[in-house]
């Protein structure tokens, strides 16, 4: 039987909502992993059955990655620590803010971002991570400067079609290209304007990009929530160019490309970057079917008085359906969900402890 | 020297349920060296109360006997024998 499932990772702990039904309804089950800040989850299909990565941080006992091989049921500890800064780099992990599944061609191969700024590889499907040294010795790391999340690497992309081109995301430090696996690095933010720094107003890099999503129709095609602006690349990321506004809100956390439906890219633009809720007490999902030349807003099921909502970076997602199913998560704990490309939605759960990830996939 | 380490409810399931932990050092040994040999035997434990770097976490607290090894020599206080050494989480959070 097959069943979609959506991890819920919130400030408390992780929920999981899941349906049998074709998406009509789900059932709450959790928290799991009680009390602990849950910022990246992972449902890797890659494999004969499905696993499950959590990265999470207790205020007392420090950040962890689990694993679960049965749908979320249970969750496996390793012994040693599975995400850790070798000695010599005086550096500790203080939160795991992204768990990425490279593609089918390395079945084994999972990227973890963490905070401070570095990337890890696992090679064997998150049981061990290694630190991706290339990066870290990056000359402009010393530069980087954390964002109001802190320092974090939230954004791992690796290329479809070659395993060896990888983007990673940087608040605030911007996009940083590597064609040789992780080997070298660029920074890759031309285009994109830092009205928030002195100087130069595109500099290289300290661009405070919150969120990067590929077109599931070309690969060269990326589109990027900016601190202050939306971009879309269609080189790859290495020039970016600004997509239409969106009424004037182009502040934003997450961007979610169409798992099917080339040039179609959802956000959740929020007003400012003091108030960082929905404008106007109105809740909108906001559509491109043209790769941003123009959008359409999306209100049907959504609360349109009175609502004060922020979603952050990594609390909207797709299943990867088609029609495709789209999740998003708020601060103030209400979990929102549409299963058919955004049109209508339904509040699958409300009174959560403030969210901070979602994900979600059809498991077997 | 047998040393003693209570373990806070919420990591006992790590070390089979056991409150208490025992420890034989040689004299003189320091907080870190008690550290080291809970390493030894129960990575998944010593790893969240030191981080990868061998630095306390901020949020735990270590005590001997009564005394937090903060206000002491940090994890380099000398142990002396018998001591109990308690792993306690500190009243932080939200």
């Amino acid at each position: 039987m097959t069943e979609t499932l959506v991890l819920v990772g919130t400030a408390k702990g992780l929920f999981s909502l899941r349906s049998t039904d074709g998406r009509r309804g789900f059932e709450l089950e959790g928290p799991a992993l009680v009390g602990e800040e849950v910022y990246a989850t992972c449902i890797d299909g890659r494999g004969a059955s499905t696993r499950l990565l959590a990265g999470s941080v207790s205020m007392h006992w420090g950040p962890i990655v689990r694993r679960s091989e049965d749908g979320g049921r249970s969750w496996i500890e390793e012994d040693e620590a599975t995400v850790a800064f070798p000695p010599g780099t005086e550096a500790s992990v203080a939160r795991i803010w992204q768990l990425t599944a490279a593609g089918a061609d390395q079945p084994d191969v999972v990227y973890a971002g963490v905070e401070p700024a570095a990337l890890f590889r696992s090679d064997d499907g998150g049981r061990r991570f290694s630190l991706v040294e290339g990066l870290w010795d990056h000359p402009h790391r010393p530069q980087w400067n954390p964002g109001g999340g802190g320092l974090c690497l939230h954004t791992v992309l690796v290329h479809p079609g070659d395993p060896d081109r990888l983007l990673v995301a940087i608040s605030a430090g911007g996009v940083y290209l590597s064609d040789d696996g992780g080997g070298s690095w660029r920074a890759s933010n031309a285009g994109i304007v830092a009205a928030f720094l002195p100087g130069a107003p595109i500099p290289e890099f300290g661009q405070c990009v919150h969120k990067v999503a590929r077109d599931v129709g070309d690969p060269e095609r990326l589109y990027l929530q900016h601190h202050d602006g939306i971009y879309r690349s269609d080189d790859g990321g290495a020039s970016w160019a600004p997509m239409a506004s969106i009424a004037g809100v182009d502040f934003g956390f997450p961007v979610v490309a169409h798992p099917t439906r080339p040039d179609t890219a959802y956000l959740f633009p929020l007003q400012g970057a003091e108030y960082r809720c929905n404008p106007d007490g109105r809740c909108v999902v906001w559509r491109t079917s043209d790769a941003g030349a123009s959008w359409s807003a999306l209100t049907d099921g959504l609360p349109q008085a009175d609502a004060h909502l922020t979603v952050l970076r990594d609390a909207f997602s797709t299943d990867g359906d088609d029609p495709a199913g789209l999740y998003f998560g708020t601060r103030s704990g209400e979990v929102y969900a549409s299963a058919d490309d955004g049109d209508s939605w339904q509040l699958l759960a409300a009174h959560l402890p403030p969210v901070l990830s979602v994900r979600a996939a059809r498991i077997a | 020297m047998e040393i003693s380490v209570r373990v806070p409810a919420a990591l006992r399931q790590m070390v089979g349920g056991r409150p208490v932990l025992a420890f034989d050092l040689v004299d003189g040994a320091t907080v870190d060296a008690l550290l080291d040999a809970v390493a030894a035997d129960h990575p998944a434990l010593e790893r969240r109360i030191r981080d990868e770097q061998g630095a306390l976490r901020h949020h735990v607290n270590v005590f001997v006997g009564d005394e937090d090894v903060r206000s002491l020599d940090g994890s380099g206080t000398v142990l002396q024998p018998d001591d109990e050494v308690s792993i306690v989480a500190a009243i932080s959070g939200g």
